[in-house]
């Protein structure tokens, strides 16, 4: 089960502490992991997984637990990822690299328990800062996996909050899948640091926390490190922002993921991702079938996102049809991405909280006017 | 001895300045950024001789909430962090289970603990989470302008009870006995330091011997927010008069 895969992953991953509060289409997550918790090689392993009394709470039991330097992490959905955004405001004001798998449901409010892409907006730009995370959307079990075990790698390695933003039907869906341990395939854990009751680590504090939150002073040879979030003055809040900003923009670059499927010269470009982007390949598969030439560009990384090559992609194609489970949360980000060019004009296939099917990409690509641009 | 000295030395009952701190305080970040009259740093410097006491500064995490307790994010030579607005204490649970050895010491308003943090609190209690629980009860919510808290006494006029405060209010120490047979529970008062220190000092003793959660209120006087600036008589006839008799200074 797709839920039980990210248990998994994060267990494969080195995480050791998961805080959580049960929410559909999420809670085999922390299921899984509470069976891990109390099974002899867990005990071994001195695994956590607490039940807290909300989101809030599970959000920032994660944050205290990362701050002594463990790979921790939590999962939600829906108003639970609402009530989340509290403590990751916290985590990407002061840097900390919490891992949150979101399963999305209906919304908005307590909605369906099924399925949709609605919490993209909320996943890249929750909170009151400027959406400085990081938020991978797989499309398959498979990739469930094998970004459940990245997420905690791009956290512990770039220092932001980072996000698998899955959604129900994948969280529910049975299959098979290839599990590894990450060395099997050469991939390397990345280290954990704490950033409180700890003198010696690799990357100093001042390197990775916004300076007007930290002072620290030694005494007796001992470190004492004091972490705020709270501010006297705007200019504090610029640099805090500032520093943010170019910590992410320099990470951006590494960590942008996309996936490109159909013909280079095609007319047509399909953007969709997550478990939509299964039915976009396969329109893509049909569309040829029709002579119609249609190449699908899949942002990987909602956020950071791949602007560039989104832009690469759309040049000299004569319509864009964005598809996605919500209205204009990824066509927002595909809009953005594209200002300033002289790109065909984008038709967008909304189906909020609903999936969607080949078919109805196809017939939105068949009815959106091709430009010459 | 200088004068300044002596003359706190005479304020202090005879303890030089250098030793009216305690160890563990950050003289750099003093004075402090409290009001003049505020119990905080009373109360703070009760747990800094405690925890001088107990040796244990290099251990401490030491977690403040949103409210006045903010400002105590310098106050010591201890690791700080300062979290959001009624969420400190699931921050210090989630350090201290996955650090034990630590020292986790959250310290709230009344606010904090018991309005938003409210279900942080009694379920950190419930299921006897094995930190210290330090609540600074002044019956208002001081930072923000003095509004009514879930502490607020019966009648005492505030910013959003402008015709007085209603009738009920919240005896926290009550409630977590009653979740929680064994957590150590007390209420303290600012004003008498060598029995607030005790407490505190325990209430750490109890933590670090893995007995559990450990929950100490401290009333607290807030002469800004009382109206009783500049009148001492005042502010301590509330404190030792009024919260007092409301909320009984004991072990639990």
């Amino acid at each position: 089960m797709g839920n039980e895969v990210l248990g998994r992953a994060a267990r494969a991953a080195g995480a050791r502490a998961m805080f959580g509060y049960p929410i559909s289409p999420s809670s085999e997550i922390m299921h899984f992991w509470a069976g891990e918790a109390v099974s002899e090689q867990g005990k071994k392993d001195r695994i956590i997984c607490t039940q807290a009394e909300d989101e809030g709470g599970a959000g920032f039991m994660m944050i205290g637990s990362v701050l002594v330097g463990t790979r921790a992490f939590t999962a939600t959905a829906g108003p639970g990822h609402v009530i989340m955004q509290d403590a990751l405001s916290m985590a990407e004001a002061m840097r900390l690299p919490v891992v949150v798998y979101v399963m999305q449901r209906g919304g908005p409010s307590t909605s369906t328990v099924i399925y949709s892409q609605s919490e993209v907006n909320l996943a890249c730009f929750g909170g009151n800062g400027n959406g400085y995370r990081v938020v991978y959307s797989p499309a398959t079990l498979q990739e469930r996996y094998d970004y459940g075990i990245k997420v905690f790698n791009v956290a512990w390695k770039y220092r932001f909050p980072t996000f698998l933003l899955g959604d129900g039907y994948l969280a529910k869906m049975m299959g098979e899948v290839e599990l590894y341990a990450p060395e099997e395939r050469g991939i390397a854990i990345e280290p954990t640091e704490p950033y409180l009751l700890e003198d010696k680590r690799v990357r100093e504090l001042e390197q990775v926390v916004p300076s007007p939150e930290l002072q620290i002073r030694r005494v007796g040879g001992v470190e004492y490190a004091c972490l705020r979030n709270c501010l006297n003055l705007e200019e504090e809040t610029l640099a805090v922002n500032m520093e943010i900003k170019e910590a992410f923009d320099k990470a951006a670059v590494e960590i942008v993921e996309f996936e490109e499927y159909g013909p280079k010269d095609a007319d047509t470009l399909i953007v969709a991702h997550g478990i939509v982007t299964n039915a976009a390949k396969e329109a893509v598969d049909t569309l040829k079938e029709k002579g119609i030439s249609a190449r699908l560009f899949r942002p990987i990384t909602l956020r950071p996102f791949p602007e560039e090559q989104l832009r690469q992609a759309a040049k000299g194609v004569k319509r864009i049809v964005v598809a996605e489970s919500a209205i204009a949360q990824l066509s927002r980000l595909v809009a953005y991405a594209l200002r300033g060019t002289d790109s065909a004009p984008m038709a967008e296939l909304s189906r909020p909280s609903i999936g969607i099917v080949p078919r109805e990409i196809i017939e939105a690509v068949m009815s959106a006017r091709l430009t010459y641009v | 001895m200088s004068e300044t000295t002596a003359n706190n030395a005479a304020q202090t009952g005879g303890v030089q300045f250098d030793t009216a701190f305690p160890k563990c305080v950050r003289i750099e970040s003093k004075p402090h950024l409290y009001c003049p009259g505020c119990g905080h740093p009373e109360v703070l410097k009760a747990l800094g001789f405690a925890i001088d006491d107990l040796g244990i500064q290099e251990r401490v995490a030491f977690g403040i909430d949103i409210g006045c307790s903010l400002l105590a994010w310098d106050y010591f030579n201890l690791d700080t962090v300062e979290t959001h607005h009624g969420k400190t204490i699931p921050t210090m649970v989630g350090l201290k289970q996955s650090r034990p050895e630590a020292v986790a010491i959250a310290y709230v308003g009344d606010g904090g603990a018991y309005a938003i943090g409210a279900g942080h609190f009694l379920n950190a209690a419930i299921r006897n989470e094995n930190i210290l629980v330090i609540v600074v009860n002044n019956a208002v919510y001081a930072m923000t302008g003095g509004q009514e808290a879930p502490t607020t006494l019966p009648g005492m006029k505030v910013a959003t009870a402008p015709a007085g405060a209603d009738q009920y209010y919240i005896r926290a120490p009550e409630i977590v006995r009653n979740v929680n047979p064994t957590a150590f529970v007390a209420r303290g008062i600012a004003t008498v330091q060598p029995a607030l220190r005790q407490i505190i000092k325990g209430a750490i003793q109890h933590q670090m011997e893995g007995k559990g959660f450990a929950f100490v209120e401290v009333l607290s006087q807030c002469p800004l927010n009382w109206g009783t600036m500049g009148d001492s008589k005042a502010t301590f006839d509330i404190l030792e008069n009024k919260l007092a008799k409301a909320y009984p200074v004991k072990r639990y």
